[in-house]
């Protein structure tokens, strides 16, 4: 077999439903009304020699290269620009063909250098393959002439070089980093033979250019013009493998290419619909964390956390662990015992980590870390829909005419997602952002948002009801949809209390400080704009009032008709690859998977069955609530898989004292993170390119998570998957599991969940592209949801008062922090801070207005103290206007800065969601590290101490 | 344990505050709903065992009928879960 490149059908897919028939080289073809010539030849399994095409972006026809004959038109029209039609008769290998296109080769050689076989794209290089085609043998031109052959190459990028000798001018990536990417970095400088490639100015280089490397364009590039490093130093791929992205929520499919048990590279999969063949910088580069040195490959256990670590057999950890638990638990029963489960394992994974806890430990005391983010999304969404998943695919966007985006930063957290948001963008769609931030979907090239609502932190709720005293009061609302679909009476009262005079947004506008008339405007463009689209991020859920705010915008979208159809919906833009999958799988304390509340007796039953054993009826404890029970003393132990909740959560003080407090810690990750620090028992993992099983994406997706490599955690052969790890434990407390593979784990998940009846490993793996509910009623998934009715009945409209967070400015604390996320970290940047992405992040920074930032006498690049009423830290200050004056922001992916020791424990009222994007602070100069910086560096250095090895 | 008890007064209040706006009586039901269902016996044990005049009039009539043993059936979509065979509804966060 060995490897193939994905075939390039050299023009995009036409979705038309119309097709026409035409004769190419004698052989009948049926195609799409819109596909090239060129498709069509390829389609029908032919090829026609090609240079400057290639299906990712618009053809261009300039290389002249992809000639054919057409039977009554004059002249040799290129392939890629010309449409099929019906009746067409098509010839691509004809003599004269053949001639015109080797003069055309000849020319390009001329200027190539002829070093193929120590070229990095050597057998992987389609100027080579096209040569070849065309039978080209001899050069009459000579090399002695002009040539671009001392050019030297950029490699500034750390990823991917660019070697300009290369470089055949066919501006395919110039087209992909416009239409794929939307950043807009290259230019083709100059004319005919003095052109060249440049990213932005003459004297850019990639890494200061716009350029985010994504790497569309070296995806793109047809010669090792573009390259990936790795390819360089590796040589060519000899096999790949479809798998999914571990970074976010887009959930992006890639093909793993791969030497042995070597990643070459990740190249994304043109055939996942999440992505259609797209990338970022993180799923495409920052993999080689996975090979860190850092990683810890044996277990560990110690007495106390102010011991070393000691390295032990996988059999002597368990068998330490699984005492601890049991004599915890003899003492304290089982309420004492806890687990959290991960959004960035597998959903195999995270079902047997809830099972653990709730058959195992015989407690609900199991949570996740979609509690910090998207809960109240649970919540909000089926209160009012009575399903919380997303309601549309990612192809929604292709149809909407106007985006309202909340609180989400999609070219920064969801960067493939937000390049296609770009392009519908440049098609002539409109956009409504509501940030108190000015994010890049606001203004960056060809893209201005038609209104920026730049809301004071906090108030999300008012200014979410005051667009819909727009739309009731001036008589917007589609009341069809509401009469047909949702609950007329509840609508009424509803329709009465956001019409109060006291939410309009001329009353408002103190409370929100969004001007009335620029609030006024977006509602109405909104609701009279064609298919409205919401999507939404954590600036929306991570407040006192997220679930509240959720609802609102539930509220919304159907008054205005936004729900059930390609286009519309309301769309939460998850963090973690596997939110969505940790949530479906029962990891929140008071469900089991597929939605089911605890005290019902018949679900319970339907696992006290199949598992042989009786749950507890009653709710577990959220993460807040153990850390807090941990505390007073009742919560005593946790098994903590693939989180770093010391980091991650907010109140970092509170957290350190609640694990401190523990008997019991049990960390199972790749690293030492910061929660580490305080564990006893720490059990190594294995990376998403070390495992099999599934992710679900934001999309609700069931995708293949495949293993290319050994797990590093073991000897050769004994590496073991994370599923596999629980499982040790759970045998080791008394459980008798036996899985051997994590398809018997998704056989069990679908057995118990009716969502996922019809998922079955052979159908993920075979690359079908399943949405939940699969079922018997939806065989092959559901793309977009309530469409004819909301899963339950009639939506409902939910009045949502306003109610200021408890979290205000004061002459201490006068400014506002919110947080955030950037394209190159991914949350706590265990990963990314471990690759070459710190390139272009190394540090948290904090923005401050300028006028804040005169005012406290502070400069772009000063160090700055932040504090808070829960603690203080130091970071350096970037003086810009996309925070308003009042407000600062900052990311939290560094674990020096620590963020979140400056965040508060206020949360969410329904769900506990912490409220991450509110904290009154004060910003002063300062010359050093915080004495909780200080003295938490020495106590991390400490506490990551491993003995050495001790004499046998 | 005293922080953890005002933090748990502080979430009653927070619960009922935010259901205020769909009437007393069914404030009351919605609280005690939203509290039977995602809290934790301890948690619950605990607010029962304390004094509940510091609490908001519609916070503390929730917990008292709680404690009187009276659980409302489901007031809110969030808390009608989905039944056994059941599918749809979704708590993602
Ligand atoms: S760098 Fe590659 S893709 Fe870009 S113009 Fe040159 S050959 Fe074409
Ligand atoms: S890596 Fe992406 S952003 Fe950078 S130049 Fe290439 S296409 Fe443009
Ligand atoms: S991080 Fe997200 S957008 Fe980037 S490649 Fe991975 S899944 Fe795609
Ligand atoms: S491939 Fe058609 S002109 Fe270049």
């Amino acid at each position: 077999m060995g490897y193939e490149p994905q075939a390039d059908f050299g023009t995009p897919e036409s979705r038309s439903d119309e097709s026409v028939s035409l004769t190419v080289d004698g052989r009948e073809v049926t195609v799409p009304v819109g596909t090239s010539v060129m498709r069509a030849a390829r389609e029908a399994g032919g090829d026609i020699p090609s240079l400057c095409a290639t299906d990712s972006v618009k053809s261009f026809g300039s290389c002249r290269m992809c000639l054919v004959e057409i039977e009554g038109r004059r002249g040799t029209p290129a392939s890629c620009t010309t449409p099929a039609e019906a009746g067409m008769v098509v010839r691509t290998q004809t003599p004269r063909l053949a001639k015109l296109r080797r003069g055309v080769m000849e020319l390009y050689i001329s200027d190539h250098p002829l070093d193929c076989l120590t070229c990095s794209a050597n057998n992987i290089c389609e100027l080579q393959d096209t040569a070849a085609e065309v039978g080209l043998r001899d050069v009459r031109y000579g090399y002695e002439g002009a040539n671009h052959f001392a050019k030297s190459p950029d490699l500034s990028n750390p990823y991917f070089l660019f070697a300009p000798d290369k470089c055949i001018v066919c501006s395919r990536c110039v087209r992909a980093c416009d239409e794929v990417q939307g950043t807009l970095a290259l230019a083709v400088d100059g004319r005919g033979f003095a052109s060249k490639i440049s990213a932005g100015q003459a004297s850019d280089s990639f890494l200061s250019s716009e350029c985010v490397s994504c790497g569309a364009c070296v995806q793109t590039c047809p010669t090792s013009a573009l390259m990936e490093k790795s390819v360089k130093q590796l040589g060519k791929p000899e096999r790949s493998v479809v798998t999914t992205c571990a970074y976010c929520g887009v959930g992006c499919a890639f093909r793993a290419e791969m030497k042995g048990e070597q990643l070459v590279r990740m190249v994304p999969w043109k055939d996942g619909k999440a992505n259609r063949g797209h990338s970022c910088v993180k799923g495409r580069f920052a993999w080689g964390y996975a090979n860190h040195r850092d990683r810890i490959t044996s277990p560990m256990i110690r007495e106390n956390i102010d011991q070393p670590w000691r390295e032990v057999s996988w059999d002597e950890a368990m068998r330490f662990a699984a005492d601890r638990i049991a004599a915890i638990k003899a003492e304290h029963g089982p309420r004492a015992l806890g687990g959290i489960t991960s959004s960035r394992c597998t959903n195999e994974e995270t079902f047997l980590v809830q099972k653990l806890v709730r058959a195992g430990f015989g407690t609900n005391n199991v949570d996740t870390c979609a509690r910090v983010c998207h809960s109240p999304t649970g919540y909000g969404l089926s209160t009012t829909f009575g399903t919380s998943a997303g309601t549309q695919d990612f192809d929604s966007a292709e149809q909407t005419d106007v985006f309202l985006v909340i609180g989400a930063n999609p070219t920064d957290a969801h960067p493939v997602f937000g390049s296609r948001i770009k392009k519908r963008l440049r098609q002539g769609a409109k956009m409504i952002v509501v940030d108190p931030r000015r994010i890049d979907l606001v203004k960056s090239p060809h893209i201005e948002a038609a209104h920026h609502l730049a809301l004071q932190p906090g108030t999300n709720v008012a200014v979410l009801t005051a667009l819909a005293h727009v739309v009731v009061t001036e008589g917007l609302a589609d009341e069809d949809f509401v009469r047909t679909r949702c609950d007329w009476d509840e609508y009424q009262d509803w329709a009465r209390f956001v019409a109060d005079e006291r939410h309009s947004p001329e009353f408002l506008e103190t409370v929100t400080r969004v001007p009335a008339a620029t609030l006024r405007e977006a509602a109405r463009l909104f609701a009279t704009g064609g298919n409205g689209a919401i999507y939404y991020g954590l600036g929306v859920t991570e407040h006192s009032q997220g679930s509240s705010t959720v609802m609102a915008i539930a509220n919304l979208a159907m008054a205005t008709g936004n729900i059930g159809r390609p286009g519309v919906g309301v769309n939460p833009l998850r963090g973690q690859n596997n939110v969505q999958g940790a949530c479906d799988m029962g990891s929140f304390p008071h469900e089991l998977s597929g939605y089911r509340h605890i005290s019902q007796g018949d679900s319970r039953k339907l696992f006290e069955d199949d598992w042989g054993v009786a749950l507890d009826p009653e709710p577990g404890l959220r993460i807040p609530n153990m850390l807090d029970a941990a505390v007073d003393g009742s919560f005593k132990a946790i098994y903590i898989q693939g989180e770093d909740i010391l980091q991650s959560d907010p109140d970092t003080h509170h957290v350190a004292a609640g694990l401190a407090a523990m008997d019991c810690v049990i960390v199972h990750d790749l690293f030492l993170n910061e929660t580490a620090n305080y564990a006893h028992v720490f059990l190594p993992g294995s990376s998403f390119l070390e495992k099999e099983g599934t992710f679900t994406n934001a999309e609700r997706r069931i995708q293949p998570v495949r293993r290319v490599m050994e797990p590093a955690n073991g000897p050769i052969g004994q590496g073991l998957e994370d599923w596999q790890v629980t499982q040790l434990l759970a045998n080791a407390i008394g459980c008798d599991w036996n899985y051997t593979h994590a398809s018997e784990i998704l056989a069990e998940i679908a057995r118990l969940t009716p969502t996922f009846a019809g998922v079955t490993w052979d159908r993920v793996i075979a690359g079908e592209q399943l949405q939940w509910p699969v079922t018997d009623a939806a065989p092959q998934g559901s793309p977009v949801m309530h469409v004819g009715g909301f899963v339950r009945g009639k939506g409902k409209f939910v009045v949502t008062e306003y109610v200021p967070t408890d979290e205000k400015t004061g002459p201490r604390f006068p400014l506002l922090l919110t947080t955030g996320r950037i394209l190159s970290q991914y949350n706590v940047g265990a990963q990314t801070r471990r690759t070459a992405n710190s390139t272009w992040h190394p540090e948290d920074v904090l923005e401050i207005h300028p006028t804040d930032a005169e005012n406290r006498g502070l400069a772009d690049g000063d160090m700055a103290r932040l504090a808070s009423r829960a603690g203080e830290t130091t970071l350096r200050v970037k003086v810009t206007d996309r925070v308003a004056p009042g407000v600062v922001y900052t990311t939290f992916h560094h674990p020096d800065t620590q963020a979140n020791v400056v965040t508060t424990d206020n949360s969410d009222w329904a769900t506990n969601c912490p409220e991450y994007k509110v904290t009154a602070v004060q910003v002063t100069p300062s010359n050093g590290p915080s004495e909780w910086q200080e003295s938490y560096a020495e106590q991390a250095r400490r506490s990551r101490r491993i003995a050495a090895e001790p004499a046998e | 344990m005293s922080g953890t008890l005002a933090k748990l007064q502080r979430m009653a209040d927070q619960i009922a505050l935010n259901f205020t706006a769909i009437g007393k009586d069914n404030a009351v039901l919605a609280t005690a709903d939203h509290i039977a269902k995602f809290w934790d016996p301890r948690m619950k044990a605990a607010i029962f065992a304390s004094d509940l005049s510091i609490l908001s009039p519609i916070a503390r009539s929730a917990v008292e009928n709680l404690r009187a043993g009276h659980e409302p059936p489901p007031q809110t979509g969030a808390t009608e879960f989905n039944a056994v065979d059941e599918v749809g509804h979704s708590d993602a966060g």
